[in-house]
């Protein structure tokens, strides 16, 4: 049993030191991952807080955006490899047709997704289980459509913005990809919210998530609530997927969104399901802790983080940090 | 108050019922040549349903070892009702402890193949309950993606954890001190795999019909209303979670033992799945259906090659499919609560019971999303 | 039972059996029920005796007191009603006592014995068995089985003995049912035995969460509403069936709206308002009592009832 056990050793690390020096780089490079995650988490909330449903597909139309954005940098032009020294202005329009390209590939399917797997179900009442087999048959679907039209391996690699350290803090640079993602994902979270607090439709969204009975009698029509919430949720993702494809390029692979997926759901929960703040502040935990994880116990380690979390939160404090707010009064 | 005259009405009763009012020597009666059957598949080869592109008695191997994870996962997400998506990790820790324990390239003692299967139960049984103890006070989807992600930390674990020699993997499985495989064919294998499923549902069977089954039942049915009338729902849902993680063990090291080899790449999401599919398609809480589940999964694509690159796909869309329109799978959840309970309505109604083909993914007038 | 087990089963089964019985014949025959169906097990407290007992027991929801300080107690043998307006706290009392709800203070008391921390299912291992008020049976289970699962409250077989159909749980097994089917008789749904409980008609629902209940051998039944939606003519057959309980050894604890029902079929009465106990007694002093009157139907007027 020894030899055995001898192996055991050098699985795990504990790099205390390592955590430390890295610390900065880390924080800043989570807070960027964590947009992205926010963002995601942000239609997993909504679905949830609605419909009380984990869209388990969502990640796939996180993925579909990925592709779109690949297609566009693609279509535009730019291939793999030397990326070419445009005007900043140029790179900028070329980023927003991107992320529309993006946006509107995530939210028809995510529309496409409600009208044609779950509206049926909910037409028919069916118990909860069979919402998830439905789910997981859209994720099935979607993931091997896209296998069947790009392939098994990831596509080839475009970047519009070669990442340049702006600034540095305290010896960490911060990239002017790093700046996009934070100030866009907030941006957007803040829109987002804006949209659910301060509009009538959002009011809409609130009431369905609260009571959709008494929402549907004061005349709130329930259906395009719902589908509204699928196609803000989409939008949001397919923005995410732009942001991923910038930060890691090799992201359009069919089965790519499994794991972001998994994460951002577990971001969701740590923020509060159902609590559009706690979306984007599980998303930035979220990403300061798994990259502070990877430094402490070892790269290889850095996806256990998310599920560890998940875990954890689910069994000590299902609520997350904020618990749920969408079907509340805010205060 | 008014007794009611009980006349047996003059309907045609469905095949289910029929045999249903059959005892049980003549179902056996009946059975028997099936089972017989189903054993000699792999000598007779028959050319309708022979198998291109894979060997006839390794194809139905894959059957069997699918039958027989459906049988165990059933346990889970049938009887009980706990959705469970990370069922390969305890296929994935069977299939290792069979390798650890007889392949060369581990450094733990050598046991012979045979005492890997129980062994490999307990092994599995104990992560049950370790999996289930924290988790199973959750409900419906949050259990669904706890397990999810129990699933993918046992498979990062055997990616990273250097004594289980991540992608390099175990070779020589199932083999004895001196090298021999177990056995020498895969229609030995299928044969041993076929008898364990057969034993495995006579012991489930015994289960269902039993308090432990009626208190599955009434747990999927209504929890909460369970634990009021008495029954310690806790203790049911981790003997559910144990049992299903036995078998789904057991599958795994049968498969192990089989390929002979066993690395990281073969426990993905995807198969928990499949797995999954197998169960709902065929009819979760049914055992049989189950298992023409795992045939329809583990057979088609392997008969039909000609589509095998669309196989996922096909898979996808044909659970939306069954979602809407049949939800409670091909065959529907059949009850046997009672150990004696034919003989119970004989007695009291002079007729057997009627069993109509709902299961928990039947619709309901309360259950589910908005 | 004096049928064998053993008889070739008769044409349409017992029910048909039971239904050809004379008089005198059925009269044995339901002495012979009535006694599978009564409770089996040690009660300490004497017939009369108190036998659950409320102390000063009050509940808060955040700031909202739904019991202040509500004390009385329920004896042994007694069909005790408890009545009162809407939101005047009955069912938050019932869950109390039935170990929903945990009281914020005071005690509720099971043969002395305070109920404490027990989880619901120790409760009902301990003798406490309820009804509801929205019909909550396991819809895909036979009526039968439905029942069994009651008497299963009471059973001791392992896994492992049902795994293996060890001696137990064959013994066990058999006695669940001859008693499951002596409840379903007992509270008159026999013929529909073998149905799924989502298919019978509302009524023989209602008679079967009373038999799953009563399958639990509890000290202490509770009926949450059990007239809820029935006519006259079934109401006036819901009296006869509690009595029948009552006359069988259970003691009852009633919750209900039908002040007819409630008046001719309780032996005492507790009346809750805003939470706490207005009155307690008889049926008679209760419908004189004018602080019940007063709650009920407000001011007092020349032309109340």
């Amino acid at each position: 049993m020894t030899p055995f056990l001898a192996q055991a050793q050098p699985w795990i690390s504990f790099d205390v030191k390592g955590l430390a020096e890295q610390f900065w780089n880390n924080t800043v490079d989570g807070l960027a991952l964590g947009g992205i995650y926010a963002l995601v988490a942000l239609g997993y909330t909504l679905v949830y807080g609605v419909l009380k449903l984990i869209n388990f597909a969502h990640s796939e139309v996180f993925v579909v955006g990925a592709f779109a954005t690949w297609l566009t940098f693609y279509g535009l032009g730019f291939r793999a490899g030397a990326t070419p020294d445009l005007p900043i202005a140029e790179i900028i329009l070329f980023l927003v047709v991107a992320a529309l390209a993006a946006m509107a590939a995530s939210g028809g399917t995510a529309v496409l997704l409600e009208r044609v797997a779950y509206r049926p179900l909910r037409k028919r009442n069916a118990p909860r289980l069979v919402f998830l087999i439905t789910a997981i048959g859209a994720s099935f679907a979607i993931q091997q459509t896209l296998r069947l039209f790009f392939g098994l391996n990831q596509q080839p690699q475009i970047r519009l913005l070669q990442p340049e350290p702006l600034f540095r803090i305290f010896g960490a640079p911060v990239t002017n990809v790093h700046i996009i993602l934070i100030v866009a994902a907030v941006l957007l979270w803040y829109v987002a919210d804006y949209f659910v607090n301060r509009t009538r439709l959002g009011r809409g969204i609130r009431a369905v998530a609260q009571d959709p009975d008494t929402a549907t009698l004061m005349g709130v029509n329930k259906e395009r609530v719902i589908v509204i919430t699928f196609l803000v949720g989409g939008l949001l993702a397919g923005a995410a997927a732009l942001f991923y494809m910038m930060r890691i390029p090799q992201g359009a692979i069919y089965n790519g969104g499994f794991l972001l997926g998994i994460k951002a759901f577990t971001a969701a929960v740590l923020g509060g399901i159902g609590n559009l703040r706690g979306a984007l502040l599980g998303g930035f935990l979220l990403g300061l802790v798994e990259n502070y994880g990877q430094s402490l116990f070892g790269g290889e380690w850095k996806d256990i983080v998310a599920f560890v979390v998940l875990i954890v939160v689910l069994m000590f404090r299902p609520t997350g940090i904020l618990g749920e707010s969408l079907g509340k009064a805010r205060v | 108050m008014t007794t009611q005259t009980v006349s047996a009405p003059a309907r045609r009763r469905s095949i289910r019922e029929q045999w249903n009012n059959l005892s049980r020597p003549v179902q056996w009666a009946f059975l028997l040549p099936v089972v017989v059957l189903i054993y000699f598949l792999p000598v007779l080869n028959p050319p309708l349903i022979a198998t291109t592109g894979t060997d006839f008695p390794t194809a139905m191997f894959d059957v069997a070892r699918y039958a027989l994870v459906a049988i165990g996962l059933n346990v889970v997400v049938g009887q009980a009702g706990l959705l469970d998506l990370g069922y390969v990790g305890f296929f994935a820790v069977g299939a290792y402890v069979a390798a650890l324990f007889t392949s060369p390239n581990s450094s733990l003692h050598h046991l012979p193949y045979l005492w890997t299967l129980p062994l490999a139960m307990v092994v599995t049984m104990i992560f049950g309950v370790i999996l289930g103890t924290p988790t199973l006070r959750l409900r419906g989807d949050y259990l669904a993606i706890v397990t999810l992600g129990f699933g993918e930390i046992i498979r990062l674990v055997a990616d990273n954890v250097g004594p289980l020699r991540g992608q390099s993997g175990f070779e020589r499985v199932g083999t004895d001190a001196n090298g021999t495989p177990f056995f020498a064919n895969a229609t030995q294998w299928y044969w041993l795999t076929i008898t364990i499923i057969i034993v495995v549902l006579l012991l489930v069977g015994n289960l269902e019909r039993s308090r432990v089954g009626r208190a599955w039942v009434s747990i999927r049915e209504d929890e909460d209303v369970a634990e009021i009338m008495g029954v310690p729902v806790f203790k049911f849902k981790i003997w559910a979670f144990v049992i299903g993680a036995a078998i789904g063990g057991l599958s795994g090291a049968l498969y192990a033992g089989k390929l002979g080899f066993v690395n990281n790449q073969s426990f993905d999401v995807i198969t928990s799945m499949l797995f999954l599919a197998a169960v709902v398609l065929g009819g979760a809480g049914n055992k049989v259906g189950v298992l023409l589940g795992a045939v329809v999964v583990a057979y088609l694509p392997l008969r039909f090659v000609q589509l095998a690159d669309y196989n996922y796909l096909i898979f996808g869309i044909a659970l939306i499919i069954l979602m809407i329109f049949r939800p409670q799978g091909l065959l529907g959840a059949r009850q046997r609560l009672l150990a004696r309970g034919r003989q119970a309505y004989q007695r009291l109604l002079g007729r057997g019971e009627q069993i109509s083909g709902e299961s928990a993914l039947a619709a309901d007038t309360q259950g589910g999303p908005r | 039972m004096t049928h064998s087990h053993e008889d070739t089963p008769v044409e349409g089964g017992l029910v048909a059996e039971v239904a050809r019985m004379s008089p005198e014949e059925l009269a044995e025959h339901e002495a012979e029920v009535a006694e599978v169906v009564a409770v089996d097990r040690d009660i300490q407290v004497e017939v009369g005796e108190t036998l659950l007992e409320l102390r000063d027991v009050t509940l808060k929801f955040g700031g909202l007191t739904a019991l202040d300080s509500v004390s009385f107690g329920i004896r042994r043998g007694e069909i005790l009603g408890l009545i009162g307006p809407n939101g005047a706290g009955k069912t938050t009392c019932f869950n109390a006592m039935t170990g929903v709800y945990r009281p914020t203070s005071g005690q509720v008391l099971l043969e002395d014995a305070p109920l404490g921390k027990a989880t619901r299912h120790q409760i009902t291992q301990r003798g406490i068995a309820r009804t509801f008020q929205n019909i909550r049976l396991f819809g895909e289970m036979t009526a039968l089985e439905n029942v069994v699962v009651g008497t299963d409250a009471r059973h001791k077989t392992s896994v492992l003995g049902a795994l293996l159909r060890l001696p137990r749980h064959h013994h066990e097994e058999k006695a669940a049912v001859d008693r499951a089917m002596a409840l379903l008789e007992f509270v008159g749904i026999a013929d529909r035995a073998a149905d799924k409980a989502k298919n019978l008609p509302y009524g023989y629902q209602r008679r079967l969460e009373i038999a799953r209940a009563m399958a639990t051998e509890p000290k202490l039944l509770c009926l949450d509403e059990p007239a809820a939606g029935f006519n006259p003519a079934e109401k006036d057959d819901l009296m006869d069936l509690i009595r029948k309980i009552r006359d069988d050894g259970f003691t009852v604890l009633l919750i209900e709206h039908d002040m007819r029902l409630v008046m001719g079929v309780t032996d005492r009465i507790v009346v809750l308002e805003f939470g706490k106990k207005i009155a307690d007694g008889l049926p008679a002093e209760i419908r004189e009592n004018p602080a019940v009157i007063a709650a009920y139907l407000g001011v007092p007027d020349d032309d109340a009832a």
